[in-house]
């Protein structure tokens, strides 16, 4: 169990410094990062004094170390654009992506595990057949667009809910939350429901999958064949098994809604770190875009590690060697 | 009363190409403490039948007629729910793999309990214990503390014995069991099914059991009832049957058992199933293409030598090389092959024949000791173009005839892909004529050659194999497994397809199996291997008579006795 | 050339008789799907003999046409059968025009994410060892970027590297490796799986036995093995790609105005959402969803058919 964790910590070194390395490449790259620091009218020798202060003039592996260094402590550098430190603009907008994303992935796991078991049972009746057609054009339908037509309906005709920012907040600590207020949870609502329409049906669809193939196994048939009912056999046995494939896949999908945010912060300008870096691509504003490549592959690799602790609490063929 | 009574039962499979019928009036009866063997070979029905008593038949499939009665009420048009009160308390079952059919996530203790405690009604205490009782009653060791482990900490035998466990575990009246030792090894078999008759004989349990293996009907059955593509053709004690068979389905079927006791000149004609289109002699096989260029360089002494061969496989693997594990799966293994004879490696799973096949034939690197074919080095060539020269002398036959041939291509171009790569005629015409000829030679026909491989059976398909191997007109064959996966009939075809080939072309062979019937029936010389090593090589005659290694003495004693099965027809050799 | 003809006849009786042909035959849905998917196809492929107007050919564009509602309401103009934009655009045509864009982009990024993903996915389930640990880990860490953010990081990066009116020109080109290569991974790991299953079939040994190179193996025997999965995805993949360009030109990192896709239109249609002129932006997301419905029925439908456990 240590080894496996310890060597599942390196893998998470690698990866995050893989993904630093591409973020410093993006600084070293696009485009000149003291024109972006200074006017027009700042003279050359200043300019080269700059980059002299800023390490600019170091060998390759020096300056990137200093910036892997710096990026683990959350320092990412100044915004080209709003001329403030990347990690204040950052950790003042999280709360709101998290929030998004968390009461998303709440609903899509809520709601799609059950449907997809639902719709893996009864696979021939008429509320699956409903249910799986339904999916596909969840599925077909693009995010942003779900979120116009919601806006549309409940926003512009029925004038039932907010459609753009958190309403009130309330902070505790450095921490905006819009789970207090009843503007803060009106305002969740739209956007959340948009967020997790996506992941709600690739979750469905992906446990009714991995249900239906545990169906036809062995041990099911021989479940049966020993006489278990029909809910033992389901739930006990076939669900259990299925868990194994869904956490793995799951727990990637909901380390996407973060990013996923992206577009529906866009749509219901929800302030979050989504439209902060959308609004970062337009601007070419390169440390932002950095800072929020970097904390993405941090919640993947805090979300992986999560999933192979789980996987080793269902899974006892992980847990001994002596099989 | 019969305890089972299956009575004109028929079932059929709706399919868009019209309805299968699987099982055609089949009557059957079990008697408390009797073992009824069914037996047929593939596509006969037989498995169908259990599925359907314990109404589990997969959908499409249907019972379309016919009863069932359990102790004399009917059982098959009961509701759902009464059938399930049936399964396992009234009718236990057993399916063929035991790695498969437990549930991996939960202990033996979980899922044995659930079963006894649903079906028994003795709440948790007293089914543990009864559950500890059944492990000792099938020979689990330990079972106090075995019965807190998980289904893959069991080996392979084990399992199946916990999975006996617990289709006996709610006392059924009968014990339907599908090919249940078919997935084990020789001498696991033969403890499994020891257990089973002696449990079923002390509980007064009828047995139905299914099978394809005449070893298994002659060690365990009472009575036998053989049935055809459906059909249920004969049926009577097991001695009658096995000793003296009227239908003559049943006749050629017994005749195409490899016998452990007697070494057979050829199978009789074994053609009641699949007809093989007769090997017409229309062309020479000295003038022919086929038989020309076989004057290789000439050997003294061996063809093919194989000195210490060590082959090493990463069981568990690791960032630092020296935390590695490694499993050794062929320990310095040493052997010759003389020119012109036919080499048998026979072994249980995992006893590293099949990986020396795949190091001589080049698909795996030794990781020490040395190849010679010919005299001549092959694990120190490093050439690709070099090695070519060695394989065009040497072919190999595979085990499955299901995934050894490429069903995107046509049986032409797969036949036909060894002689282009090696360009080893002038024109594509020239070619093509020969893979037709090769076909006709193999039993099957020209024709084939515009078919792709799904139109064909197994059997067929493995002399489409055979016809690939000799396309590059090699010296050596190497012959992994190459029956293992077809029935009997059909393996008899193919035997005597190899035996006559070998004749005519004077191939050496290298001929691998996990069963010692075939080996005596094909085999000049044997080694046998156990777990990586060479125990013991012998002459095939003098092993089977005199075995000297106590391991090959095992072996042998955990034949099934097949001295019931009748001689009728059979040329026996010297 | 006698036996070629015969085989040619084969193959078309194949195709016919397989259970795919008869699984498409069954299902209305499936039809429906693909009549749709054709009908896009078409009406984009010929979208200048299609459409009733050319929305860029500024000629033709009267400002006094601007905004106005589809045909049926009442300040309707029969010649703009669903209206017009801001600009005086017919929303009919520009949808025409629109889809072009979308699926050319989706096919193209499509294509590119099928051919480094095939590749990638061949080579590292049949090398095996550290290449297929190596391809495998970069997938891995690819995968846990939604394809949206990778693809408008590349944007970004592009803007950056790029001078601004050149990036207009590249804009498509940029948008198609964006989403190509956002896409390969699902490729490399199907392929990967069923090489590791191809490569240890016997047909593979036997050719290895023959000699054949590993090149030829991959390409003659894996790869038409392997097909059956990959056009599956690629189905689904197109959908997905056309949602992902819709998306970017939706957040306005995509094609540029001047040659608009059907995100770009919705885009400027949501400006107008609130002030009630509806249609411009709805038609176009009606369009777009229908389109991407029918691709998605179609894969799902192929899916199962290719799948027989399934059903």
């Amino acid at each position: 169990m240590v080894s496996f964790l310890l060597k599942r910590l390196l893998q998470s070194i690698i990866v995050m410094l893989t993904v630093a390395l591409i973020a410093f490449a993006m600084f070293q790259f696009v485009g000149d990062p003291i024109n972006n620091m200074v006017g027009q009218d700042t003279t050359q020798v200043e300019r080269e004094a700059l980059k002299e202060k800023l390490g600019l003039n170091d060998p390759f592996l020096v300056q990137f170390g200093r910036f892997a260094w710096n990026a683990a402590q959350g320092d990412f550098g100044i915004s080209y654009k709003y001329k403030t430190p990347v990690s204040d603009l950052i950790f003042e907008r999280m709360p709101a992506t998290l929030e998004l994303a968390f009461v998303s992935a709440v609903l899509a796991l809520v709601l799609g595990i059950p449907l997809g078991v639902y719709t893996a049972l009864k696979r021939n009746g008429w509320l699956s057949k409903f249910i799986m057609t339904t999916s596909l054009i969840g599925v077909s339908l693009p995010t942003f667009l779900t979120g116009i037509l919601l806006i549309l309906f409940f926003g512009v005709i029925l004038r039932w809910l907010p459609t753009f920012g958190r309403g009130d907040v309330v902070e505790i600590g450095t921490w905006a939350t819009g789970f207090l207020t009843i503007s803060g949870l009106k305002s969740l609502i739209l956007p959340s429901f948009t967020l997790a329409l996506f992941q709600l049906t690739l979750i469905m669809r992906l446990v009714r999958a991995e249900m239906l193939e545990v169906l036809r196994t062995d041990f099911v048939k021989f479940a049966k064949a020993r006489g278990l009912p029909d809910r033992s056999v389901h739930f006990k046995h076939a669900l259990k098994n299925t868990l194994v494939p869904v956490i793995t896949i799951t727990g990637l999908q909901l380390g996407s809604l973060i990013a996923f945010a992206i577009i529906t912060e866009s749509v219901f300008q929800w302030p979050g770190m989504g439209l902060l870096f959308i609004q970062a691509v337009s601007d070419v504003d390169i440390p932002i875009m950095a800072a929020y490549l970097v904390l993405i592959a941090f919640f993947f690799v805090l979300i992986n590690m999560i999933v192979d602790i789980l996987y080793y609490a269902v899974d006892p063929r992980l847990r001994s060697n002596d099989g | 009363m019969d305890l089972l009574n299956i009575n004109n039962l028929e079932i059929e499979f709706p399919s868009r190409r019209g309805t299968v019928k699987a099982v055609k009036d089949v009557t059957l009866t079990v008697q408390p403490g009797e073992v009824l063997g069914v037996v047929g070979e593939s596509g006969a029905g037989k498995s169908t039948i259990g599925n359907a008593v314990i109404g589990l038949l997969e959908p499409p499939g249907r019972v379309s007629g016919g009863k069932v009665y359990l102790k004399g009420d009917q059982i098959d048009e009961l509701p759902a729910e009464e059938k399930r009160k049936i399964r396992g308390r009234r009718i236990g079952m057993i399916f063929q793999d035991p790695l498969t059919s437990l549930d991996p996530l939960q202990t033996i203790e979980q899922q044995l309990v659930e079963t006894i405690d649903l079906h028994l009604k003795l709440g948790e205490e007293k089914s543990r214990e009864r559950a500890i009782d059944l492990l000792d009653q099938v020979g689990i060791p330990n079972p106090e503390d075995r019965i807190k482990h998980y289904p893959h900490q069991f080996s392979g035998g084990m399992r199946q014995r916990v999975v006996i466990a617990l289709a006996l575990c709610a006392e059924p009246e009968v014990i339907i069991a599908d090919e249940p030792t078919t997935a084990l090894d020789v001498s696991i078999q033969a403890q499994i099914l020891d257990l089973m008759r002696k449990l079923c004989r002390e509980k007064q349990v009828g047995m139905l059991i299914i099978t394809h293996d005449m070893g298994v009907i002659a060690d365990i059955t009472d009575r036998v009832a053989v049935m055809y593509r459906g059909d249920l053709v004969e049926e009577g004690t097991t001695a009658k049957i096995l000793g003296d068979p009227d239908h003559p389905y049943t006749k050629s079927l017994i005749s195409a058992v490899p016998r452990p006791d007697v070494r057979l000149k050829r199978f009789p004609m074994v053609n009641y199933i699949e007809k093989e289109e007769d090997r017409k002699k229309d062309f020479d096989i000295s003038t022919h293409w086929l038989g020309q260029a076989r004057d290789f360089d000439a050997v003294d002494g061996s063809l093919v030598e194989v000195k210490d061969l060590v082959m090493q496989f990463v069981a568990k693997n690791a960032f630092l090389k020296k935390n590695r594990k490694m499993f050794t799966a062929v320990d310095n293994v040493s052997f010759d092959i003389k020119q012109g004879e036919v080499f048998g490696l026979v072994g249980e799973s995992g006893s590293g024949k099949s990986t020396v096949a795949r190091m001589i034939s080049g698909l795996y690197t030794p990781a020490s000791g040395s190849i010679f074919f010919g005299g001549d080095e092959l694990t120190k060539i490093k050439s690709q173009k070099e090695m070519d020269y060695y394989r065009r002398q040497m072919q190999m036959i595979f085990q499955d005839p299901f995934s050894s041939l490429n069903g995107r291509m046509r049986v032409m171009d797969i036949v036909a892909e060894p002689i282009r790569f090696h360009k080893l005629t002038s024109s594509n015409a020239e070619t093509e004529g020969i893979v037709m000829d090769l076909l006709e030679h193999v039993g099957l026909g020209r024709q084939a050659a515009l078919r792709y491989p799904h139109e064909f059976s197994g059997g067929q398909r493995q002399r489409i194999s055979i016809a690939r191997a000799l396309a590059t007109r090699p010296r050596f064959l190497i012959c992994d497994e190459p029956t293992s996966a077809l029935d009997v009939s059909i393996q008899a075809q193919i035997l005597n397809l190899l035996k006559d080939l070998q004749e005519e072309l004077g191939l050496t062979m290298l001929f691998i199996s996990h069963d010692l019937p075939v080996i005596r029936q094909m085999c000049d010389r044997v080694g046998v291997m156990k777990m990586g090593e060479m125990v013991e090589i012998a002459e095939t005659e003098a092993l089977f008579k005199t075995p000297q290694a106590p391991y090959t003495q095992e072996l042998l004693s955990l034949m099934p006795k097949l001295d019931k099965l009748s001689h009728s027809g059979l040329e026996v050799e010297g | 050339m006698k036996m070629d003809k015969t085989v040619e006849t084969t193959r078309l009786e194949r195709f016919l008789d397989s259970d795919i042909w008869h699984s498409f035959k069954k299902s209305p849905i499936a039809i429906i799907a693909f009549v749709i998917t054709v009908v896009f196809l078409l009406a984009a492929a010929f979208a200048p003999l299609v459409s009733p107007h050319n929305p860029f050919d500024l000629a033709s564009i009267d400002i006094m046409d601007s905004s106005l509602p589809p045909v049926w309401m009442d300040e309707g103009d029969a010649r703009f059968f669903l209206g017009t934009d801001d600009q005086g655009r017919d929303i009919f045509s520009t949808i025409i025009y629109g889809a072009r864009i979308s699926l050319l982009v989706g096919f193209a990024s499509v294509i590119f994410s099928m051919v480094v993903g095939i590749t990638l996915g061949l080579i590292s389930g049949y090398a095996g060892g550290r290449v297929d640990a190596f391809i495998m880990r970069v997938a891995d860490i690819q995968l846990s970027f939604p394809a949206i953010l990778i693809a408008l990081l590349i944007d970004g990066v592009a803007r950056g590297l790029v001078p601004k009116e050149m990036h207009e020109e590249l804009a498509v080109y940029v948008l198609i490796f964006a989403i190509g290569i956002s896409g390969w991974v699902q490729y490399a790991r199907t392929v990967r799986g069923s090489t590791l299953v191809e490569k240890n079939k016997e047909y593979v040994q036997a050719a290895q036995v023959i000699g054949i190179r590993p090149g030829t193996i991959l390409r003659r025997h894996v790869l038409p093995n392997v097909m059956g999965p990959v056009m599956v995805i690629a189905t689904i993949h197109l959908a997905i790609a056309v949602i992902t360009e819709a998306t970017l030109s939706f957040l306005g990192v995509g094609v540029p105005p001047t040659t608009p896709s059907l995100g770009t239109l919705i885009r400027i249609g949501n400006e107008y959402l609130f002030s009630g002129e509806w249609w411009i932006t709805i038609f176009p997301g009606a369009a777009l969803v229908i389109l991407v419905l029918a691709v998605n029925l179609l894969g799902d439908w192929l899916r199962d058919a290719m799948n027989p456990k399934l059903r």
